[in-house]
């Protein structure tokens, strides 16, 4: 059971205060999910080029994982316990194979834009340690933990990525993710924890590799989803939004002409600007949402 | 008239001192500033008072409300007025899920939607809502009445008992056990009652409701029935 | 019969699996249509506390004397938030049975009896009674997803609120009261038809998940003005997870309630089919306790078959804080006695076995809301036998804790124990008797 928070800049003016804004709402949500935290960022591409977020315990050595990629490695950014590589996309692959060889680091997410940072603790304080409010974007969504029935760790937390620039954070708890999980790997997936949420986005990753949209994805995930559920999805343009048919799980949205948000609870929204103003909702029960920048 | 600004006391000093009122308080007019989606704001509250909330609420705003007057300017987040005994609760934007759920008494007027499960487990509260209800609204609803100007989701009056409900609009289904009635004159009686209560005094023409309540096919089990469950 | 045919004539042999009671249980939905309903808990045998023993003084440990060298037995519940906590003089309390599940006298006999030995009766399903409230010097007051009954007069009356998740007969399922015992004055405390059968919700209305019950539970507490201890129920299923959860969503105590707690009445095959033993719900739920640093500050209250003092003396010894006890307690007022038998037999069973308290025709006036039955039952003299027994429990876990060397209950610890089955060495996490061993330990 968690704490969900997105918001999707509109004015670009914003844009350096993403990070600043999301934070917000991530320590309004702590209460909710005080095991946990992540989020994802989608700033600025650069074209030809692709992102990779690497996770590894706090003793690993990233410096030498960098020196054995060479000159694979345009840029490169050190957040606490995560590192955001920049690769020419005609070299994607191949580091990331290097590092799937490597021991003790992992890949969280990757894409254009995309950046996901998670880590176990209070919300606020794994905002602190990696910066969120010096962070800027087009967009972000956030999650904060409590775990229901799997295990408080880093790979247990939110968000899941599901593909490239793409992720999900889930409230509620499935019922029958440990069959879908098991049909899954039989397709290939590959697993790291006994969450439900993984398993969500797992579904959700394979159906679009299989062809299908996000939004089919998401429709489809009604019928194989068995359970209470929120989920947000980030995609490389905006984010989605999804309850399940009994909808007993909360979620509120926001919008302005500046932006649209999502919050668990109203309160994580108050301090958005012009929150006084705007026009406040709740998302139907199974009905996919999408909002994107064209 | 005391104002409190949540933005400066806590919600726990607010609610303390609202219990502590005296029979004979002549305190009876409260401002609330900056709720910002605060939690159980003026729960508990057993007073001939009036409240006034300037702003958007989080849930169980007026949880468990005895005699009061609670006004929000705002909107309402789940469960508002959860469990009311008496007084009147008024939501001058939207309710968020379970609005009145179980309530035993009083009056809670929307004037906006309220969202799923409205009146869930209404155990005797009028609950009036200008605009829509989503699904399971009015769930195993067992006395009271839910009036609704706008439509209903899903569901509708699933599981009711005695309940009375009145929709405008259009209905999507109706729930296990609940049927259209007809209306009676003591039913109109009845409704136009509750819409004057509720302020909407020659507004509204009761004419355009229909009346939906309890088949009572499942007071007592039976095997033919168990479709229904 | 030749002295050859009786050589060759094999005795009827009836199955295990098709035995007297899966055969007739068989016939009679065929005959009726409707799932078999009753009440108590889970009637078939489970690992239990049976399976237990305690390693009472030796060379290496020392008793205590009977009397002088005093075991101490009190125990305070909710001290984490709650300006008032509950103290008990006995770990042992009474658990939540409904007015309507049960007659008004026996609701007052439990109150009168638990008030003399200094400890707390619950309310149920149905809300809290005048009666109760004037009987029961510590009353715990729960709120459940029908709330029936609920509201704030009663709310702050209470000492303590029980939040009820679920109980241990049904962990999933919600209250149930056929029409029978839907009398005038249950009806009104409920607001329902009379002589209804009462459909239950299995949900809060207001709240799903404990990232949302958290606030629920603050709610009651703004309610109330923080004085009382809330405590969360929940029925063996999840313990590991469940307890954990309870502790985040800010609970001051856990009811833990295994698969052999009784209900007043919902579907056998409910009762004997789901929910955990409490023999393996309460080391999971003690350990989440302990990884969250919270054992002896949220107190584990457990439940579900719980019978003598052995038994109060094993769960202490496990990790729990107390227990509760309904079954029992019934037992002790005088449910299903021997010198009722010709009556039993009319009602087509016999002492012992009596279960159908949903029909509401107890002879001992317990379980019934017939006023010629439960006139039966005396409350004053119902409350007396009570008292005993709690004394007796009592008395027999500080026997067993001074042979182990304990001055107080709460010095019980799982390694005074040992395990007589490899089940219950496993559920426990206790060794096999004369060995080392637990099974699964590893697995951990």
């Amino acid at each position: 059971m968690c704490g969900i928070a997105g918001i999707f800049l509109k004015d670009r003016e914003l844009e350096p205060k993403l990070g600043q804004l999301l934070a917000g709402m991530l320590g309004t949500l702590s209460d909710r999910g005080p095991d946990s935290a992540g989020f994802a960022v989608y700033g600025d591409a650069t074209s030809d080029h692709r992102k990779l977020t690497l996770r590894a315990p706090a003793d690993f050595d990233f410096d030498k994982l960098l020196s054995t990629l060479g000159s694979a490695v345009s840029a490169h950014q050190r957040h606490d316990t995560h590192l955001v590589i920049t690769v020419p996309a005609a070299r994607e692959r191949a580091v990331v194979a290097a590092i799937e060889n490597a021991k003790g680091v992992k890949i969280v997410g990757g894409g254009r834009r995309m950046d996901i940072f998670k880590e176990v603790g209070r919300p606020d304080k794994v905002a602190a340690r990696f910066e969120l409010d010096r962070m800027s974007g087009t967009h972000a969504i956030g999650h904060t933990r409590m775990a229901t029935e799997s295990a408080v760790t880093t790979e247990g937390a939110h968000p899941f990525s599901t593909g490239p620039d793409q992720c999900l954070v889930h409230n509620g708890s499935l019922s029958n993710h440990n069959a879908v999980r098991r049909e899954l790997a039989r397709e290939g997936l590959r697993f790291e924890t006994d969450n439900d949420s993984e398993v969500a986005a797992g579904f959700l990753t394979w159906k679009m590799k299989n062809g299908a949209s996000l939004q089919q994805a998401m429709e489809a995930s009604l019928e194989a989803l068995d359970g209470f559920y929120t989920f947000v999805i980030g995609t490389e343009s905006g984010f989605g939004v999804l309850r399940d048919p009994i909808a007993c799980k909360p979620a509120v949205m926001a919008e302005t002409d500046r932006w649209v948000a999502f919050g668990t609870e109203y309160r994580a929204l108050v301090d958005l600007p012009g929150i006084e103003n705007a026009s406040v909702w709740e998302p139907e029960p199974a009905k996919p949402y999408l909002w994107e920048r064209h | 008239m005391p104002t409190v600004d949540l933005a400066l006391a806590s919600l726990r000093e607010l609610n303390a001192t609202l219990h502590r009122l005296s029979a004979t308080t002549n305190e009876t007019h409260w401002h609330i500033l900056n709720p910002r989606g605060q939690h159980s704001i003026a729960a508990g509250v057993d007073a001939s008072i009036l409240v006034e909330v300037d702003g958007h609420v989080g849930y169980y705003c007026a949880g468990m409300n005895k005699r009061a007057r609670v006004i929000v300017h705002g909107n309402a987040g789940q469960g508002v007025a959860e469990n009311m005994m008496s007084g009147r609760v008024h939501v001058e934007g939207d309710a968020s899920q379970a609005a009145g759920a179980s309530g035993c008494g009083g009056l809670l007027v929307i004037d906006g939607n309220a969202s799923a499960r409205c009146g869930i487990s209404m155990k005797g509260i009028d609950i009036v809502v200008k605009g829509s209800v989503g699904h399971l609204s009015a769930f195993m609803a067992q006395a009271g009445n839910l009036v609704v100007l706008g439509d209903a989701g899903d569901a509708l009056g699933d599981s009711i008992y005695e309940a009375h409900l009145y929709v405008r609009g259009a209905v999507k289904s109706l729930g296990a056990d609940c049927v259209e009635k007809p209306m009676r004159d003591d039913h109109k009686a009845e409704l136009r009652n509750l819409l004057d209560t509720a302020g909407l005094n020659g507004s509204v023409d009761v004419g355009e409701f229909r009346r939906y309540g309890s088949a009572r096919k499942l007071y007592h089990f039976h095997i033919d029935n168990v479709g229904s469950y | 019969m030749t002295a050859q045919d009786r050589w060759i004539h094999t005795p009827p042999r009836k199955s295990a699996t098709f035995d007297d009671y899966a055969i007739a249980e068989i016939r009679r939905a065929a005959a009726t249509g409707i799932y078999d309903i009753r009440g108590g808990g889970t009637k078939r045998k489970l690992p239990h506390f049976d399976d237990l023993v305690f390693l009472g003084a030796s060379i290496s440990r020392y008793p205590l004397e009977g009397y002088r060298e005093k075991c101490s037995t009190d125990v305070t519940i909710g001290g984490r938030f709650a300006k008032k906590p509950i103290k008990l003089k006995i770990p042992v309390t009474i658990a939540g049975m409904s007015f309507g599940a049960l007659s008004a006298q026996a609701k007052e006999a439990l109150g009168r009896g638990a008030s003399a030995v200094g400890t707390t009766t619950t309310t149920g399903d149905g809300g809290m009674t005048a009666e109760e409230r004037e009987h029961s010097t510590l009353l715990v007051y729960q709120v459940l997803p029908s709330r029936y009954g609920t509201n704030p007069d009663d709310l702050r009356k209470a000492d303590a609120i029980e939040v009820v998740v679920g109980q241990g007969a049904k962990p999933g399922g919600g209250g149930m009261l056929l029409g029978q015992k839907i009398t005038k004055r249950v009806a009104e405390m409920r607001r329902l038809p009379e002589g209804i059968d009462q459909r239950s919700a299995c949900r809060h209305p207001d709240w799903t998940g404990p990232d949302d019950l958290e606030i629920k539970i603050h709610e009651l507490r703004e309610i109330t003005d923080w004085e009382k201890p809330v405590y969360v129920k929940v029925g063996a299923s999840r313990p590991y997870y469940d307890t954990a959860l309870a502790v985040k969503s800010g609970a001051d105590a856990i009811v833990l309630d295994g698969m052999q707690g009784g209900t007043a009445a919902t579907q056998d095959v409910f009762i004997e089919n789901v929910g955990l033993p409490i023999l393996s719900a309460i080391v999971p739920a003690v350990r989440a306790l302990q990884e969250l640093g919270m054992h002896r500050k949220v107190q584990l209250i457990v439940s579900g078959g719980i019978r003598n003092g052995a038994d109060v003396a094993k769960c202490l010894a496990l990790g729990a804080d107390a227990v509760s006890i309904g079954t029992a307690a019934l037992i002790a007022l005088g449910d299903n006695d021997p010198h009722m038998e010709d009556e039993y037999r009319a009602l087509g069973t016999t002492a012992g076995a009596y279960d159908d308290w949903h029909e509401g025709r107890d002879p001992a006036g317990i379980t019934t809301q017939d006023p010629v039955l439960s006139a039966r039952l005396d409350p004053i003299v119902g409350a007396r036998k009570l008292a005993k027994y709690l004394s007796v429990m009592t008395l027999e876990a500080q026997t067993i804790a001074r042979a182990c060397g304990k001055s107080h209950l709460h010095n019980l610890e799982p390694e005074d124990l040992a395990a007589l089955t490899i089940e219950a060495a496993a559920m426990a996490r206790v060794p096999l008797a004369g060995t080392n061993w637990i099974p699964g330990a590893d697995k951990l």
